[in-house]
């Protein structure tokens, strides 16, 4: 069905390509990806998880009954504006705000980059600085360098930012924003939000979470002025960004005037409505989810270290997120290790340099001193089981002992 | 002191040179590597951490990054 869309595509005279085809010197001799010969374990669902089965019928139903324009009059408008405000409701209580503070983008990146630019524009007056942790997504330190100057508070060897330093940063004169994460989505490691909200409530300056790899997985709590996230990341459809903000933060749009204020043009009422179902049935499962997935992470944390040679496992053991873990395996080449992991049916993440467009590392890992090559990244998605941890656990040491060999590293 | 020149070769080309330098250096000594890779400037710390190698200097020109281990006596 997808190879048949893709050929209609090509079809057309579309260019299809991926960033990996170009540096191929003859991108057909590439394999065919098939599903059919191994059962896939997907270990890889940070920003974009499998949809739930609850979210994927409600966007069904929403193509049939929300297909209008919301803004319009008629029935058929109204019908929509209705599930597109139900949509809002329900991810308000789901975040303990009111409807009125929530607002829907096209994407997480969009909804950072709206929250780091209204603000900053809407605050100019106090000063241009933002405040950011150094492990923050790129949307969030590129729109600061953007709409602002750039403060970039350094993390130790967890990824943690120093709550102390990180209150002297935002506390200085001349911040109009301050942005600390509430996990890092790429190591897990949960950032002390709770001890940095009230110094930045003293200081007058609002603060920024971004929960995108949080909300859905953990109690995302209280401690933010404004609070970021992601439906593809819990469950919902990808393409849908979430931006809540309390009344008191002063914003004001540094874009074109649009109806839709914030994220002009809005979004599409079916996304919405099956992003909030599928955090609703998130939230309802977290607990259970929580356990299971922290006890299968807790699980490749020890066997990794014990039945691979030479890794750096990376982020805090403890306080972090319970489905997402990090580790380097030295002298390894990351898109080699990733491409013999999806061979044998395995897809993870890397935040290594050769598995990224622009050829630089993670600056996350940079940002913490650990080893940016030979990285995989695993963010187990909702319903991971022992069985799948297994096999990655049994097939992990031969593929990286495999790829070792081929550089001729043994004995450094 | 010996320098191995990694210049122009991609991450983990850098580590693997600097590390087969170190296997036949004798202990205390001072080796550097010129990358042009810039994972190199955050690996070769990391690498160093691993292996119980002291990170001496680092530096950058025109591109080129430097860096200086001392390997554990």
């Amino acid at each position: 069905m997808v190879p048949r869309l893709v050929a209609a595509l090509r079809g057309y005279g579309a260019p299809v390509s991926s960033p990996s085809d170009r540096d191929r010197a003859d991108s057909s001799a590439a394999p065919p990806v098939t599903h059919a010969t191994a059962r896939r374990v997907v270990l890889d669902a940070g920003g974009r998880a499998p949809l739930l089965p609850e979210a994927r019928t409600a966007f069904l139903e929403a193509l049939d009954q929300g297909w209008a324009d919301p803004r319009r009059l008629h029935a058929e408008g109204r019908r929509a504006r209705m599930l597109l405000d139900g949509a809002r409701e329900a991810i308000a209580a789901s975040v303990g705000a009111r409807t009125p503070e929530v607002d829907l983008a096209p994407s997480h990146t969009a909804a950072l980059h709206g929250a780091v630019r209204s603000v900053a524009r809407g605050r100019r007056r106090v000063g241009p600085q933002v405040v950011v942790g150094a492990v923050e997504r790129a949307a969030v330190l590129n729109a600061a360098d953007f709409a602002g100057d750039r403060a970039t508070v350094p993390v130790d060897r967890y990824g943690r930012v120093d709550p102390e330093e990180f209150a002297a940063a935002l506390a200085r004169p001349g911040v109009a924003l301050a942005a600390l994460q509430h996990a890092n989505g790429e190591v897990g490691t949960l950032q002390p939000v709770g001890a940095v909200h009230p110094a930045a409530r003293a200081a007058g300056v609002p603060l920024l979470v971004d929960a995108g790899a949080s909300l859905g997985h953990v109690d995302v709590g209280d401690d933010w002025d404004l609070l970021a996230a992601d439906a593809g990341d819990w469950g919902g459809p990808g393409g849908l960004g979430v931006l809540v903000s309390r009344s008191g933060v002063r914003r004001s749009p540094d874009w074109p005037e649009d109806e839709d204020r914030w994220f002009p043009g809005g979004v599409g009422v079916p996304a919405a409505l099956a992003a909030a179902v599928a955090l609703q049935v998130a939230v309802s499962t977290r607990s259970a989810d929580d356990a299971s997935r922290r006890r299968l992470v807790d699980t490749v944390r020890t066997r990794v270290v014990a039945d691979v040679p030479d890794v750096d496992v990376v982020g805090h053991p403890v306080e972090r997120l319970p489905h997402v873990l990090t580790f380097s395996c030295l002298y390894v080449e990351g898109e080699a290790l990733l491409a013999a992991l999806d061979a044998r049916g395995f897809a993870v993440g890397s935040g290594s340099a050769c598995t990224s467009s622009a050829l630089e590392p993670s600056h996350v890992l940079a940002a913490m001193g650990a080893l940016t090559h030979g990285n995989v990244r695993l963010a187990l998605p909702r319903g991971t089981t022992a069985q799948d941890v297994d096999r990655f656990l049994a097939e992990l040491p031969g593929i990286v002992a495999g790829v070792r060999q081929a550089w001729g590293v043994g004995g450094l | 002191m010996t320098t191995v020149d990694a210049r122009g070769l991609r991450c983990p080309a850098p580590v693997i040179r600097l590390a087969r330098a170190a296997a036949d250096a004798p202990p205390g000594t001072e080796l550097t590597v010129l990358a042009t890779d810039p994972a190199a400037v955050h690996d070769v710390p990391a690498w160093a951490r691993m292996r119980g190698h002291e990170m001496v200097g680092a530096t950058e020109q025109d591109g080129v990054h430097s860096l200086t281990v001392r390997t554990h006596p």
